[in-house]
């Protein structure tokens, strides 16, 4: 994990002590509403349905065992409304039809984004919350507003076996860049950047504004792919190709054009336009020349100031210090030994061998291994985690994984450095934590936004139809069966739920004051299963909340009965089934489990 | 009643050591002057260029222009930072850059770093908080437009 120079904490601490002076000033009226909505967002706060939202920002993910310690502080310590407050909220929500869950607080939540979202905090308390993030080199720069947001990678980078480039390093250098960049303070709207270097897409880089992938080119030389325009929201579109190798050394400055000539050209006048996917499908061609022209002039009249020295990456690089394993000397023996060991555990106890296969993932050196711990169980929003399972994780972290985790694009907590010969160990620490649910990447692995039962741009709720499916799908026998499967539910279209991407996606709509839901199929975030990123196609009008689980149900009962083997004998998943079949028996049997009181035409 | 404190003192904050904890070798000051609307009105239009914030800097003729007054509309609307960083940097304007409309003191060290030299707070606001928020930090990552260096040149 990159090591925080004293210039890097001492930045963090002034943006602390600036965002004091600001809230202070906006308590003694100084800085009107208005004038301090794009101060507080830009350090990670919102006003939400019923209290302040913090978004803290995890850069591209990564979190050690002392920063989740003090997150589950804030979640204890701070993440507790007024009794007033909660009252009033948790009685208007039992005034919407259907269920009604208990509105919970002191907890964390794991965001697609890779941050941890608090929902309860009191404003006037944010100032030391700030305070005590930046004990651990935390903060909220731009985690919302619109300017140039937490970039995100792949929940493996530098340990995955198909990886080509580490992309961390370059994801730090652009948090370096991006960060109180003056010039991209006030764009027109949010910028979201991603960057994988392996071979499979693990950041859906083609949803976001720019998309990177390193690769390497013939003479083993570093580049990037550069895509350009991605986003969800309304008019969901995946990026365009740019660049398809931008050697290494220029990606700030490339990255200053594509921005500076959003800047200049994004449109201002109606925020649902706003997003550079906008002006790229407007302008096509016009827009991409305007960027080169930019770049160029960069390059040759401004020297190319961003250019990023080989030893400048290299120092970064070195800030990326791996956690001190003690590993005993790899030996062909010793991972006999350990894969013995796993193998006998694993035919003695089922669910440890489940564990395995679904939460653990193979690791560039022989003796690791990559460890999801799964936030999606029951009684729990997908995604959330409580002050004591904050706590609970650090210790795992500290115990099994020198004290590194990621935060993963999934809502989940991975691992990155646990040893073979304590995975066995492992397994029961998070089974006594609960977060040994063997489903990642299945069905109840899901992405959900915390919806209307918090947010204040909600239509709809999402949790209450997340913990119906979860409930629905506890039987592990079928979980598996059902194979893979990439369930996103958003409780409205800014799509923090990533619904397009989902192969189903569920939306929250809202219509004469009701909660309603369209469904979506075939949908890909862009990894290998999934196909080339693209939105799922609605399946017909909006379903009731109370029909949702049914849809979901009698659209995986078609899959179940239109499956086929594939030629390597294993079972079509569900997004090549339907792939190959198409949506009309989908569509046939989503439309056909409606309960016809509740049909409406929207 | 405005409290701004009109002139030409400059505010300035120095920037007291770099990312390995050294005193930077040039001493780098931020400066910035404030202006009120009064003022701003009152001063001599000779050589003043008006510009609004949709128009392409690059195809101006800047001959005989001493002075180019950028507009905030809202405080939001982010494109003359732009302009004041191709104006500065790019096309060498070394002029007056001045910030009008909506500016407020939390955007004023944008403003300085994007290359304006003079603002003009808008109508009512209190300056007596600016000159902290110009001094709060002691350096930056990227380059701007008048301390041009990002901070891995400075400390290399």
């Amino acid at each position: 994990m990159y090591q925080y120079t004293e210039f890097d904490k001492a930045f963090v601490r002034a943006r602390a002590a600036e965002f004091r002076d600001q809230l202070g000033r906006w308590q003694t009226g100084q800085l009107t509403e208005d004038q301090f909505r794009p101060l507080r967002l830009q350090n990670g706060w919102y006003v939400q349905r019923y209290a302040p939202m913090l978004r803290v920002a995890v850069p591209y993910g990564e979190i050690n065992a002392a920063q989740l310690k003090v997150l589950a502080r804030i979640a204890r310590e701070f993440d507790t409304p007024d009794a007033a407050v909660l009252a009033e909220a948790q009685a208007t929500q039992d005034k919407l039809p259907g269920m009604a869950p208990k509105l919970t607080t002191n907890y964390g939540h794991f965001t697609t984004r890779q941050n941890v979202q608090f929902n309860w905090i009191p404003l006037a308390k944010a100032a030391d919350v700030m305070d005590l993030l930046a004990t651990v080199n935390m903060h909220g720069i731009q985690t919302s507003g619109n300017c140039i947001r937490n970039t995100t990678t792949d929940e493996l980078a530098g340990v995955a076996v198909d990886e080509v480039v580490d992309p961390r390093p370059y994801a730090e250098l652009i948090r370096q860049w991006s960060t109180l960049h003056p010039e991209f303070a006030h764009l027109p709207r949010k910028f979201k950047i991603a960057i994988t270097g392996a071979s499979e897409d693990r950041a859906a880089i083609g949803w976001h504004d720019v998309g990177l992938q390193l690769v390497k080119n013939e003479a083993g030389e570093v580049g990037f792919k550069v895509l350009v325009g991605g986003g969800m929201g309304r008019t969901p579109m995946n990026g365009v190709v740019f660049r398809d190798f931008l050697p290494w050394q220029d990606i700030m400055n490339y990255l200053e054009a594509v921005v500076r000539v959003y800047n200049r050209w994004g449109r201002r006048d109606n925020k649902y336009k706003a997003r550079i996917k906008i002006l790229v499908k407007a302008e096509g061609q016009r827009y991409v020349d305007e960027v080169e022209t930019e770049y160029r002039e960069i390059l040759e009249r401004d020297g190319g100031l961003h250019t990023i020295p080989q030893s400048e990456l290299a120092r970064v690089q070195a800030g990326f210090v791996q956690p001190a394993l003690d590993l005993p000397e790899s030996t062909d023996e010793w991972l006999a030994q350990a894969e013995a060991t796993l193998g006998i555990e694993a035919a003695k106890t089922p669910a440890f061998a489940r564990w395995l296969a679904q939460n653990v993932k193979p690791h560039r050196n022989l003796q690791l291994r990559a460890v999801s711990l799964s936030f999606k169980r029951p009684g729990y929003a997908p995604g959330d985690a409580t002050a004591d399972q904050l706590d609970a994780a650090a210790v795992l972290v500290e115990k099994y994984s020198g004290g590194e985790a990621r935060v993963s694009h999934t809502q989940n907590l991975l691992l990155p450095w646990v040893r073979l010969d304590q995975l066995h160990a492992l397994w029961q620490d998070a089974k006594a934590l609960s977060v040994a649910q063997p489903n990642i990447g299945l069905l109840t692995d899901m992405i959900a936004c915390p919806g209307g039962d918090y947010c204040a741009l909600a239509n709809a709720r999402s949790i209450p139809t997340a913990s119906a499916i979860t409930e629905r799908y506890q039987d592990l026998d079928e979980l598996h069966d059902l194979g893979p499967i990439d369930l996103h539910i958003s409780g409205c279209i800014n799509s923090c739920g990533h619904h397009h991407s989902g192969h189903i996606g569920i939306l929250g709509v809202d219509k004469d004051g009701k909660e309603w839901y369209q469904v979506t199929l075939g949908g890909s975030d862009g990894k290998h299963l999934s196909g080339a990123a693209g939105p799922g196609k609605v399946v017909g009008p909006s379903f009731s909340a109370a029909e949702v689980p049914d849809v979901i149900e009698a659209i995986l009962e078609t899959y179940k009965q239109l499956r086929a083997p594939k030629a390597n004998g294993q079972q079509e998943a569900f997004i090549e089934t339907l792939r190959r079949v198409g949506q009309e028996p989908f569509k046939a049997a989503a439309n056909a489990a409606r309960q016809p009181h509740e049909t409406q035409t929207a | 009643m405005n409290t701004v404190t009109c002139g030409s003192a400059p505010l300035r904050a120095n920037k007291p050591f770099d990312r390995r904890g050294r005193p930077p070798a040039k001493h780098f000051q931020l400066h910035m002057n404030i202006f009120t609307t009064q003022a701003h009105q009152a001063a001599d239009k000779t050589g003043v260029l008006e510009l609004a914030n949709d128009v392409d800097p690059r195809t101006l003729d800047l001959s005989g222009i001493t002075r180019i007054d950028l507009q905030f509309p809202t405080f939001t609307d982010g494109r003359a930072y732009s302009q004041a960083y191709l104006l500065r940097r790019r096309l060498g304007f070394a002029g007056e850059l001045r910030a009008t409309g909506d500016v407020l003191i939390d955007q004023l060290l944008q403003m300085q770093r994007t290359g304006f030299d003079v603002a003009v707070l808008k109508e009512g606001v209190d300056a007596s908080a600016a000159q902290r928020q110009l001094d709060r930090y002691a350096g930056f990552y990227q380059g701007s437009a008048v301390d041009t260096q990002p901070l891995f040149a400075k400390a290399a």
